[in-house]
């Protein structure tokens, strides 16, 4: 029996019965499928953080105020257990050391703003005019606040707080209550959407110190660093960390991240995560495996007098083992591919529901799932084959 | 030169804890070109021979020669091999494959031994017209009447010229007018050379034979004209 007659056989013999076939091949598919979506989903939430990440601004090292311990019970600390505050001063220090292009204070809270007699809660951004620089933040209207007046009682608010508080009316030369202080309006950030959970169409960004007096503070959440390259990201993270200990007593009480290491974690675990669901999904596909056996064990049952037949005609044990083999073949290829076909369906969805999320299915899963669809199928259709091959002809053809 | 030579066949099956001689010091030899009917009541060892005959079974002891090789002691796909190009069987239940048309049934024994398509379709397509089905060869064996599938089951014997026709009971499953046109099919082909063995418990079917081998109980008891 030639190998395209043993898949003509199989064909016919899997087209003739088409209510067996059409199920097998749906279990083997929504099994493929899941993989596919699955995969694409963690892959897509992925790609989504690296892209906000990366959205963050670039060649960027973030200074956190307190030390993050790793190594345990540190002698040091125990005399010096409260960290000292990070300052506008130590940012302004910052931007002075070599590898380093600018700096922006950060500091956060919430507070109400109110105009026309209208109240909304809104998030405070307490900063310095480099921020939109180092944010690459695009202005909608007016301009950013003012480098030469630290002091200066203006705001610039996101898009969302100038359609919910002024509607179509221009926001700007309006004055805002913020909490319990005046402030002009002088800018409005473009619209941009979610960022890094803090949602920047809702934000009032104010100077630093109009902030700091508001939230009655002097520390600063953090200082975002923007590095002159990105081969001088390291050199700015030891000098702004050498700077940072000059200034605090020579107690390295805070820390300071990159953004690459940060967004090399986020990677690793959402990386994870992806491996994990498709693991799970994983699971499916080996059920589709275990059914594979089955339906090709009922087909040798059902077919059992054609196998004494093909015995009588003088068909060796192996092409009857092959036909069979080529069956089972048959079936999970067709399936894995519809399921291929059913999952990208799935991943479009996905990204047409939700646009922010880049739910496409990385390669390796997609090769990983027709392969393990293809090989399962082959694996547990052996079995049931190599029960067909081994049928005594004389009762098989006593069956009918 | 006999075409088949059986000598001291013993086949034994074990039912249960007790033993039972389906074929016990058979001596047989049929030359080439006979007519032979296999008579006996059932359970006699009829079909037992006649599967031992197409290789389907092997004795526990004796010696099987076919066409002067001693086809016993070949591996089963060596025997698959002689099924397939020496012996072509016919079934009472005619053994059609429900999925496939008549020429494709007709065409399994080509397949299996690996001819071209294209030869294949010729060959079938002569079979076919030989046999009186020419216009039945897209049709599935659910359309086609009891006389006309066994038909199709013989063009599928002798597709491949083999040197025997087996057939058990081939009128078992048809009326009498059919039977007899199947009969006279069988009876047309050994006139034209073909050995033809026919197991049947018919007597007026085992008349027409030039040959009557009667079993009872595992053993020849009669053998002649």
């Amino acid at each position: 029996m030639t190998p395209l007659d043993t898949l003509r056989f199989a064909t016919r013999a899997a087209t003739g019965y088409p209510l067996r076939t059409f199920l097998m091949v749906l279990a083997m598919s929504i099994g493929v499928a899941a993989v596919v979506v699955l995969t694409a989903l963690g892959d897509g939430a992925r790609r989504y953080v690296v892209n906000e990440f990366a959205s963050l601004g670039s060649n960027l090292v973030i200074v956190l105020p307190g030390r993050s311990e790793t190594g345990g019970f540190n002698p040091a600390n125990a005399v010096t257990s409260t960290p000292r505050d990070l300052t506008v001063d130590d940012a302004h220090a910052i931007t002075r050391a070599p590898a380093v292009l600018r700096t922006a204070p950060l500091t956060v809270g919430t507070s109400e703003a109110a105009w026309g007699g209208k109240l909304r809660d809104v998030t405070i951004v307490g900063t310095t005019a480099d921020y939109l620089k180092l944010r690459r933040i695009d202005l909608a209207l007016g301009r950013f606040l003012p480098a030469e007046d630290p002091n200066a009682a203006v705001a610039v608010i996101g898009a969302k707080i100038q359609s919910e508080l002024f509607g179509a009316e221009p926001g700007i030369g309006k004055v805002l209550r913020i909490g319990d202080r005046r402030v002009r309006v002088i800018g409005v950030l473009g619209a941009t959407g979610q960022g890094l959970g803090m949602n920047a169409d809702e934000v009032v960004i104010l100077p630093v110190a109009v902030a700091q007096a508001m939230f009655d503070t002097n520390t600063l959440f953090r200082i975002l660093v923007e590095a002159k390259g990105r081969p001088l990201i390291e050199q700015a993270k030891t000098q702004t960390l050498e700077i940072v200990k000059a200034r605090h007593d020579g107690e390295e009480d805070v820390t300071v991240i990159t953004q690459d290491a940060i967004l090399a974690t986020f990677d690793r675990i959402l990386g994870t995560l992806t491996y994990g669901v498709a693991g799970i999904a994983a699971i499916s596909l080996a059920v589709a495996g275990i059914l594979v056996m089955n339906v090709m064990l009922v087909a040798v049952a059902q077919r059992t007098a054609e196998i004494g037949l093909l015995k009588a005609l003088g068909a060796p044990g192996g092409a009857i083992r092959d036909a069979f083999l080529a069956e089972a073949a048959l079936l999970s290829a067709t399936g894995a591919l519809l399921g291929y076909a059913l999952g990208q369906l799935g991943a479009f969805g996905l990204r047409t529901a939700m646009p922010a999320l880049p739910a496409y299915p990385p390669d390796w899963a997609v090769i990983a799932a027709l392969g393990t669809a293809l090989a399962t199928g082959l694996l547990f259709g052996v079995m049931p084959a190599r029960r067909a091959a081994r049928l005594d002809a004389v009762q098989a053809l006593a069956k009918r | 030169m006999s075409l088949i030579e059986l000598s001291a066949i013993e086949r034994v099956f074990t039912l249960g804890d007790s033993e039972v001689h389906a074929l016990h010091a058979l001596d047989l030899a049929i030359a080439a070109g006979e007519y032979v009917a296999i008579m006996g009541p059932s359970g006699s060892g009829k079909s037992t021979l006649l599967n031992l005959l197409g290789l389907l079974d092997r004795p526990d002891a004796g010696r099987y020669r076919l066409e002067g090789r001693d086809v016993t002691t070949l591996s089963a796909d060596e025997q698959a091999r002689v099924r397939r190009e020496r012996i072509g069987f016919v079934f009472q239940s005619f053994h059609l494959v429900p999925r496939l048309t008549a020429a494709e049934n007709v065409a399994l024994p080509l397949m299996l031994a690996g001819v071209a398509p294209a030869e294949r379709a010729v060959r079938v397509a002569r079979a076919l017209a030989d046999f009186g089905l020419a216009d039945r060869a897209g049709h599935r064996p659910d359309q086609l009447s009891g006389g006309q599938r066994q038909r199709v089951a013989i063009a599928r014997a002798t597709i491949m010229r083999p040197a025997v026709i087996l057939a058990d009971e081939p009128t078992g499953n048809l009326d009498r007018a059919t039977g007899e046109e199947v009969v006279r099919l069988l009876e047309a082909l050994n006139a034209g050379g073909v050995t033809l063995l026919m197991v049947t418990h018919d007597a007026a079917l085992g008349a027409r034979a030039r040959r009557r081998v009667v079993m009872q109980d595992g053993r020849k008891i009669a053998d002649g004209a």
